[in-house]
């Protein structure tokens, strides 16, 4: 829906920030030019990064009818890139550039019935959907997965929005979220949308195929930043260009690629259209594939990636590189 | 406490639009298997049945180029092809097939909007889906009631909506523009009742003891074979926001009750309009005469649609004028008349809809080109 993706600038003030969850803020922006929020809508923003500003895409977790406020919500994981330090820093009064909401996860009102997974930090996604879904007096199932109770931002208010509504599982106190299950039970006419980290997305993906269920009524929305692995710093290297350049853990390829003085092509940035394609000559390690774009086969040929999410890994059970190998050596060429 | 109304609505000549409304994209009989493209709020729709005979609309403009989806193909099911790179959507407009690659870009959507087959129109909402609600579709029950029978057309008008609905909420002008038909004198002469409340306006206006006008002598006698003498002619205005005009109108033998009730010594007809905005400067104006006598005669039914077609074929050609004007004067303002009372507050509870969806309320100047039909 390129036509409604628009970009539109504006100033926003922040103007409160109140931790939720372990290592999870919430930040309440007031725009300059404010726009109702769909739900499934999220805003780019700049964060500074070392004085540098990079674009950051976070949902909007809830917004006054006019727009006038925006919730968003950010963790700030461990392996941060540096935008969710930043993030975390902003104060009251202080300014944001920001879009007005855009919309790559609209929900379709009308469905016979709806399954909202959130996995993680990913029910920043959710919360409004379930909000909408709540008030249409549509029939609804709202999913809450994560690792402990501490990590779960929102959880007191769904619950009590949401009531018999909302199951949760969480991983610590050994009520696991089973896939099979969850995606076994599903009404076939139902739709699922989705957003959480990509093991899950994953695994709800390929149940959903072997239970042959439509797959259009799969929703999902991804940010590219989770894989399979913890990211680590490898090395890429451009043979036909003379290129070799280290990817730090909170850095992208393609984004160290275009550090190096190297011309990518790329549109989304998040592993959908493919576009950031590079071509694999020689792998020492693993790829963590972190895209949508290719199937299951191709990731597995690893002849080529995505460079804008995926990353190298040193071994493919996902232990962190030590010093006595040395980081993965990705050998490309590329468009 | 005191509202003091300082607000005036003759500064806008044309309105926008609200979105959150049901309009008119079809008639049920030109949804098919057959792709049609209509605009409808400046919005080009592709519509279509899907096999089990479900209407369907969606953007006339594919995710991936914008090519026009409505010259695609329909595909089994509920599908559609884009005509250019044979990217499939489903009727929620959602990708089921990219031809060029393994998977399926999950940001490739094209809206699909909510549509109702009700009173033997397609209605389409093209506004918030979560505040389209079927309930508040107009009534045109008349439409397709077995007490009522009669029929329409479509007239692709060059002019704003608001245009329309002024020239039905005053009927005087049918003493000047259509006096070989339906206009008389008495019209402007006689007095009109307006009400309104947050939804409709109701302007009433009967004229009593008179000769019927040409086209009622021949509904007359229709129903009372070689009726003469005079009549009482009624003309009930219902408008429902934001723009169905259904107008109740007849002729009973005079003084024979019906002003009072008893219509069983007259004609009724009623006159559905309906009037969907295609871009600001054009509309699709959808309209019926349906009649309660006379039921089993298709005749009766062909001549009325032709007589009203004549008629409406007058008011085409005055709205169009009057746009042209309009465009041609852009420093000039309209001043108004006591008989604009009922178009004001169609003016009124239109420009309530914009503020309260935020959107300007007066429609630019410049217009587009009309789509083809
Ligand atoms: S830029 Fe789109 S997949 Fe990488
Ligand atoms: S424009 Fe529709 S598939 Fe390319
Ligand atoms: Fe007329």
């Amino acid at each position: 829906m390129a036509a409604t993706n628009i970009e539109v600038w504006q100033q926003a003030t922040v103007v409160e920030t109140v931790a939720v969850a372990t290592n999870i803020q919430r930040i309440v922006l007031a725009p300059t030019s404010p726009k109702r929020a769909e739900p499934g809508s999220h805003l780019d923003l700049f964060v500074t990064i070392d004085g540098e500003r990079h674009k950051r895409s976070y949902s909007v977790v809830d917004s006054t009818a006019d727009g006038s406020r925006v919730a968003i919500s950010v963790l700030q994981a461990p392996t941060s890139r540096g935008g969710s330090i930043f993030m975390h820093a902003v104060q009251p009064g202080d300014t944001l550039e920001i879009t007005q909401p855009l919309q790559n996860f609209p929900l379709r009102v009308g469905a016979p019935s709806y399954v909202l997974l959130a996995g993680g930090i990913g029910v920043t996604a959710i919360v409004n959907m379930a909000r909408v879904l709540k008030n249409l007096g549509a029939n609804y199932t709202l999913v809450y997965a994560a690792r402990s109770r501490e990590r779960m931002a929102y959880l007191p208010e769904l619950l009590a929005l949401h009531g018999d509504r909302l199951r949760v599982h969480i991983d610590d106190e050994g009520t696991q979220l089973s896939v099979a299950e969850l995606v076994g039970s599903v009404d076939p006419h139902a739709e699922l949308y989705m957003c959480g980290p990509i093991r899950l997305m994953d695994a709800v993906r390929r149940a959903w195929r072997e239970r042959e269920l439509n797959y259009p009524n799969l929703r999902f929305e991804t940010f590219g930043n989770s894989g399979w692995y913890d990211p680590e710093e490898f090395i890429v290297r451009v043979p036909r260009l003379g290129v070799e350049a280290r990817v730090p853990a909170g850095r992208s390829m393609l984004e160290a690629l275009e550090d190096a003085g190297v011309e990518m092509m790329f549109d989304c940035r998040k592993g959908e259209c493919g576009l950031c394609e590079v071509k694999v000559l020689a792998l020492e390690g693993a790829i963590d594939h972190r895209d949508v774009f290719y199937s299951e086969r191709q990731q597995h040929a690893a002849a080529k990636m995505c460079c804008c999410v995926s990353r190298a890994v040193t071994s493919p059970t996902g232990l962190q590189a030590d010093a006595a190998r040395g980081p993965a050596i990705v050998t490309i060429a590329v468009s | 406490m005191t509202i003091i109304q300082t607000k005036s609505s003759t500064t806008n000549k044309v309105l926008n639009y609200p979105l959150n409304a049901w309009y008119v994209a079809a008639w049920d009989h030109e949804v098919t298997r057959k792709l049609i493209s209509r605009t409808v709020a400046d919005k080009p729709l592709a519509i279509y049945r899907a096999e089990d005979g479900r209407p369907v609309a969606l953007a006339d403009a594919c995710w991936h180029r914008l090519a026009p989806l409505s010259q695609g193909k329909l595909l089994a099911k509920d599908e559609i092809q884009c005509p250019y790179h044979g990217i499939v959507y489903n009727s929620a407009g959602r990708c089921v097939s990219m031809p060029a690659q393994e998977t399926i870009n999950p940001s490739a959507t094209v809206p699909s909007y909510p549509v109702v087959e009700r009173h033997r129109f397609l209605w389409v909402w093209l506004g918030d889906a979560t505040l389209a609600n079927p309930d508040t579709i107009p009534d045109m029950h008349q439409m397709d009631h077995p007490e009522w029978a009669g029929d329409g057309l479509t007239i692709p008008v060059t002019c704003n909506y608001q245009l329309v609905l002024d020239n039905l909420m005053d009927l005087t002008h049918e003493e000047f523009v259509h006096g070989s038909s339906i206009g008389q004198a008495e019209l402007s002469e006689s007095d009109f009742e307006v009400t309104h409340d947050d939804t409709t306006v109701t302007v009433s206006r009967w004229m009593h003891n008179i000769d019927a006008p040409p086209f009622w002598l021949k509904n007359m006698r229709d129903k009372f074979p070689g009726f003469t003498g005079k009549v009482d002619r009624w003309q009930i205005i219902h408008f429902e926001a934001p723009s169905t005009i259904n107008i109740d109108v007849g002729v009973a033998k005079a003084g024979t009750g019906a002003p009072e009730g008893d219509r069983s010594q007259g004609v009724n007809g009623y006159v559905m309009n309906t009037i969907t905005p295609e871009t600001a400067r054009s509309a699709h104006y959808f309209w019926a005469f349906m009649r309660n006598y006379r039921l089993e005669s298709q005749l009766i039914t062909s001549q009325l649609r032709a007589g009203v077609s004549g008629v409406f074929k007058e008011d085409e050609d005055m709205l169009l004028a009057q746009q042209t004007a309009i465009d041609a004067n852009p420093d000039y303002e309209f001043y108004n008349l006591n008989i604009d009372a009922g178009g004001l507050w169609v003016r009124r509870l239109i420009e309530r809809m914009l503020e309260a969806e935020g959107r300007t309320v007066s429609a630019g100047r410049t217009g587009r080109v009309r789509d083809a039909d």
